[in-house]
């Protein structure tokens, strides 16, 4: 599966959440396929996807989900240590991890090589990481949500992208139907 | 008047609760201070883009937020600053250690005090500069103007403000 087919599958369990979605395509896919005031689409900003929810989780009590990607996540690594030593049980950062930089033209990633971003999170200090395969995602991501514990899952899945328009949505709208719901 | 708890007075009357910090040895007085305080939920960052990306999201969650860091972060931080805290409008008030001014001991650090006032002045990022202890007097003020026009405001504090480097 591609991260799109991945969205489109895990789109009704992420729907009563709040979702930090990744900067380019991501964003762009989950906008298309279900567009929720709980989603926060980063325009810009690559790699703080996990930081801007983690944030997020230490401020409120609702459930939050990061949805990064593998060189989104190699572009912050420090975040990994920042959120195991700082662990709060209702954030999940699920990393969709297909081993390139989908958004750029699929370069290779190091994810995609010798770099293991499962053990990278557990070597960080992260207390429940789990890997799934893509077909598996909706299941591990609906436990975890349950689980009330905070959860890193890595989703191992294909490279690919689907051809959809930009997001157009002003950030300022973004931000404050965002914050509505947060506050709902 | 012990300045590091001032500076913490007027973030927790300003209604700050989450503060994310990058060490600068100059700041360590008011790291300690902020970590020993109830009122503030204090997050040490790995790099300050990172600790804008914390803040963001404690902002949407419903807290004030502050990043404590030095003036070489302005170099780290440009795009984070552009594309997240002022694209989304958000405030954040900077408490910037200003390294490389007058009576720093090392040189390196001049490279980017150099750079600093001009970077933060074509981000269009309103600027304080507090040089002696009385200047701290317009923290609360500067603060209650960054959460009226929700944009990220920097305060600079020099060595001379926080009293030269011991023997130097």
């Amino acid at each position: 599966m591609i991260r799109s087919e991945i969205l489109k599958e895990i789109a009704p369990i992420l729907r009563p959440h709040l979702v930090v979605c990744n900067i380019g395509l991501p964003s762009q896919e989950l906008h298309m396929i279900d567009d929720q005031p709980t989603n926060f689409y980063m325009l810009g900003t690559m790699g703080l996807s996990s930081s801007i929810g983690f944030g997020l989780a230490l401020a409120q009590d609702k459930t939050v989900i990061s949805i990064d990607g593998d060189g989104s996540v190699l572009t912050n690594l420090g975040t990994l240590p920042t959120i195991a030593n700082n662990a709060t049980d209702n954030y999940i950062l699920m990393i969709i991890d297909n081993g390139s930089y989908g958004s750029t033209g699929d370069q290779p990633t190091y994810a995609g090589k010798k770099t293991n971003l499962t053990d990278v999170a557990r070597a960080c200090g992260c207390d429940n990481v789990i890997e799934c395969r893509d077909v598996d995602t909706g299941k591990v991501l609906q436990e975890a949500i349950d689980s009330k514990k905070m959860t890193i899952i890595v989703v191992k899945c294909d490279s690919g992208n689907i051809k959809l328009p930009v997001i157009t949505m002003d950030p300022v709208v973004i931000r404050d139907r965002f914050m509505k719901a947060v506050q709902a | 008047m012990n300045i590091d708890k001032k500076i913490v007075d007027d973030l927790v009357a300003n209604d700050v609760s989450f503060v994310t910090t990058v060490p600068c040895k100059q700041l360590a007085g008011v790291i300690e201070e902020v970590e020993a305080r109830d009122e503030i939920f204090h997050i040490p960052s790995n790099k300050e883009d990172e600790g804008m990306g914390l803040c963001a999201g404690a902002f949407m969650g419903g807290k004030r937020p502050c990043i404590i860091m030095q003036n070489t972060a302005i170099g780290v931080t440009i795009n984070t600053l552009a594309t997240l805290i002022q694209y989304y409008r958000m405030p954040l008030p900077m408490l910037i250690s200003y390294r490389g001014e007058l009576r720093e001991p090392v040189a390196c650090q001049v490279e980017m005090a150099v750079h600093t006032k001009a970077l933060l002045a074509q981000m269009n990022i309103p600027t304080y500069h507090f040089h002696t202890q009385k200047d701290a007097e317009e923290f609360d003020m500067i603060l209650k103007y960054t959460f009226m026009c929700n944009k990220p405001v920097a305060i600079l504090t020099d060595a001379n403000f926080w009293g030269g480097y011991g023997d130097q």
